[in-house]
C-alpha cells in the first residue's frame, strides 16, 4: 500500500459508516445480488480472503442457503505467499493454512473480501486460487470498495462505496474478530 | 498460536537451542500452512521463495535429509544449486571457509549445510551474508529433524506440553537426540533417555537437569506417550561401546513383546534410517502404532517453514 504523502488531514470525511444492523442488511443484499447473477446451473463457492474475508463468506453461506435451500460451500484463501511485495517485506509474515476442502474445477468461485483498494490482494487471490484448480469463472465480492486502483482489477458487488482522500484508512471491522459489525473511515 | 505481528527473529537457524517457545510454535505453526500446500491435489507450489537462490552444501551423505530439503526448497519455487562435496575443490585442499567464500561471492539467500565438525555452521555464519541452515553438523544438532519430530507428535496428540517421550539407543552419537532434547524439554515433554550406560553419557543431565535417564528400557515402556528408537550408528563408532549386537538387541531392541507393555495409543518414532531387525523388528517399524513414514512427509512441510521464516531478514536479528 502506498504511503500517506505528508501530514494527514484531520477533518472529518463525509461518508456514512455502515453499523451492525445496516452491515448484516447489506450482506443480505449482497446475497440476493449474487443469486441474480449467476445462472442457476452454475455450482458458487465462496472463497473467504483471510482474515475478514472469511467471516463476511461465512455469513453470506448462509444467506444464500436460506434464499435457495441448498448449502454453499465456504473456504478459505491466505494470500500471504503470493503478494508482489513478498520477497522485499522485512521478515517473513506468518501465513495461515489455505482451506478449500472441494473442487473449483468448473465452479463459480466467488472471492470475498472486507476492502477493495489497489486491486493487488485480488491479484495474488487469483493467482493463489487458479493453483487449486480451473474454475469456470471467478467474481470478486467486497464489503467496502473504495477508489485508488493500481491494477486494473473491479468488484462485480460491493456493500458500499467508499470515497475518500488518499492518507486515510477504510477499515471493515467484523463481529467475529473485532466484536462489531462496522465499516468505518478513519484518519491515519 | 503467535500473533499476526509477530516475526521470526533468527537469520539462521544453527540449531534448536537458540529458539524460544515461541519461535518453535510458529515454525511448527507455519509448518501447518505448508501441510496444505504439500496435500493439494492439484499444484503444490506456492511462489514464497521466488527470486531467491538456495545452495545445498553437502559434505557428509544423506538421503532423506537432502532430498527433503530439495523438494522444499522446489515446493517454494527457490532456485537451487546443489553442490557435491565429493567434486568439489574440497578434494583439492580447500577449506570450509575459503569453499564459503566462494560460494558468497556468487550471491546466495540460504544455504543448507550438512558437516562432520560441530559448529561449522556457527563458523560459516559469521563469513556469510546469507542465511545458514544447519542440516546436521556431527553430534552436534539437526534441528530440522527434532522439528519435524515435534511436528509430527503435535499433530497426532495436539500438544507437546506433558508428553511422556523415551528416546532410545545410541544417544551419545546422535545429533538428533540434542536438538530433540533442546525441543522437547522447552515445549514441556517430559523426556527419558534409554539405552546401555555406555552410550547415554551422564553429562546430559548438566546441561538438561529435567531429563531423566534409565538403562532398563523395559521398566520405561509402559508409561510411554511416545518412543522415539535411534539408529545404532556402527560407522560413528556405537560397535565400540556394545558387547554385540545381538546383546544390544537384547535389552534395547523394540519388538512386539516390549510393544505389549506399552500403552495401546504409544507412537513409535524413528528418525531413519532403520536397522531392521536390530534396535526395531519389522513388524514394529510397520506396526499400527508407527509413524515413522509421517516423520518422512512431514519434513517437508518443516523445512518448507524454516526456510520461507528465514528468507526474508530483517534488520535486528539475533543468530
Amino acid at each position: 500500500m502506498p504511503a500517506a504523502p505528508g501530514p494527514c488531514p484531520m477533518q472529518p470525511v463525509p461518508v456514512p459508516p455502515l453499523d451492525s444492523g445496516q452491515m448484516e442488511a447489506t450482506l443480505q443484499r449482497l446475497a440476493s445480488d449474487l443469486l441474480a447473477l449467476v445462472k442457476p446451473e452454475e455450482e458458487v463457492v465462496l472463497l473467504g480472503i483471510r482474515s475478514r474475508g472469511l467471516p463476511l463468506a461465512e455469513r453470506l453461506a448462509t444467506f444464500l442457503r436460506a434464499a435457495t435451500g441448498s448449502p454453499v460451500p465456504v473456504g478459505s484463501l491466505d494470500i500471504t505467499l503470493y503478494r508482489d511485495d513478498l520477497t522485499e517485506m522485512v521478515g517473513s509474515p506468518i501465513v495461515r493454512p489455505t482451506e478449500i476442502p472441494f473442487t473449483l474445477k468448473d465452479r463459480t468461485v466467488v472471492l470475498v473480501d472486507d476492502v477493495l483498494y489497489t486491486g493487488r490482494t485480488v491479484r495474488s487471490a487469483m493467482d493463489a486460487l487458479l493453483d487449486h484448480g480451473r474454475p469456470h469463472r471467478v467474481m470478486l465480492l467486497v464489503m467496502a470498495d473504495r477508489s485508488g486502483r493500481e491494477l486494473p482489477i473491479q468488484a462485480d458487488l460491493a456493500g458500499v462505496k467508499v470515497e475518500v482522500p488518499a492518507g486515510h484508512r477504510v477499515a471493515v471491522r467484523v463481529k467475529e474478530i473485532d466484536g462489531e459489525d462496522s465499516v468505518v473511515v478513519e484518519a491515519c | 498460536m503467535p500473533s499476526e505481528r509477530y516475526v521470526f527473529p533468527h537469520r539462521h537457524l544453527l540449531g534448536i537451542q537458540p529458539l524460544s517457545p515461541q519461535d518453535i510454535t510458529a515454525l511448527l505453526d507455519q509448518a501447518q500452512a505448508f501441510e496444505e500446500v504439500c496435500e493439494r491435489p492439484s499444484i503444490k507450489i506456492v511462489p514464497a521463495l521466488r527470486k531467491k537462490l538456495v545452495v545445498n552444501l553437502f559434505f557428509e551423505n544423506s538421503t532423506r535429509t537432502r532430498n527433503s530439503f530439495e523438494i522444499a526448497e522446489k515446493r517454494l519455487s527457490a532456485e537451487i544449486i546443489n553442490f557435491d562435496a565429493d567434486t568439489s575443490s574440497l578434494t583439492k585442499g580447500e577449506t570450509l571457509i575459503d569453499t564459503a567464500m566462494n560460494l558468497q561471492a556468487m550471491h546466495p539467500d540460504l544455504i543448507v549445510m550438512r558437516h562432520s565438525a560441530p559448529g561449522a555452521h556457527a563458523l560459516l555464519a559469521r563469513h556469510m551474508k546469507a542465511s545458514i541452515v544447519n542440516a546436521g553438523d556431527g553430534a552436534h544438532e539437526h534441528p530440522t529433524q527434532a522439528l519435524l519430530d515435534a511436528y509430527t507428535l503435535r499433530k497426532h496428540f495436539g500438544r507437546l506440553d506433558g508428553l511422556r517421550v523415551a528416546i532410545v539407543g545410541d544417544i551419545r552419537n546422535s545429533r538428533v537426540v540434542r536438538s530433540n532434547l533442546w525441543l522437547l524439554t522447552r515445549m514441556g515433554a517430559k523426556v527419558t533417555l534409554v539405552g546401555p550406560p555406555t552410550l547415554v553419557p551422564q553429562e546430559l543431565k548438566i546441561t538438561w537437569p529435567g531429563i531423566e535417564i534409565c538403562h532398563d528400557f523395559d521398566a520405561v515402556i509402559p508409561s510411554q506417550d511416545a518412543i522415539m528408537m535411534l539408529r545404532a550408528q556402527f560407522e560413528r563408532g556405537t560397535g565400540a561401546y556394545i558387547p554385540g549386537q545381538g546383546e544390544y538387541s537384547r535389552f534395547f531392541q523394540l519388538n512386539p513383546a516390549r510393544m505389549k507393555q506399552a500403552k495401546k495409543e504409544v507412537v513409535v518414532l524413528h528418525p531413519g534410517p532403520i536397522n531392521r531387525g536390530l534396535e526395531i523388528t519389522s513388524d514394529v517399524a510397520d506396526g499400527p502404532n508407527n509413524l515413522i513414514l509421517d516423520q518422512v512427509t512431514n519434513g517437508v512441510p518443516v523445512r518448507m517453514a524454516v526456510l520461507y521464516l528465514l528468507s526474508n531478514p530483517h534488520g535486528e536479528q539475533v543468530p
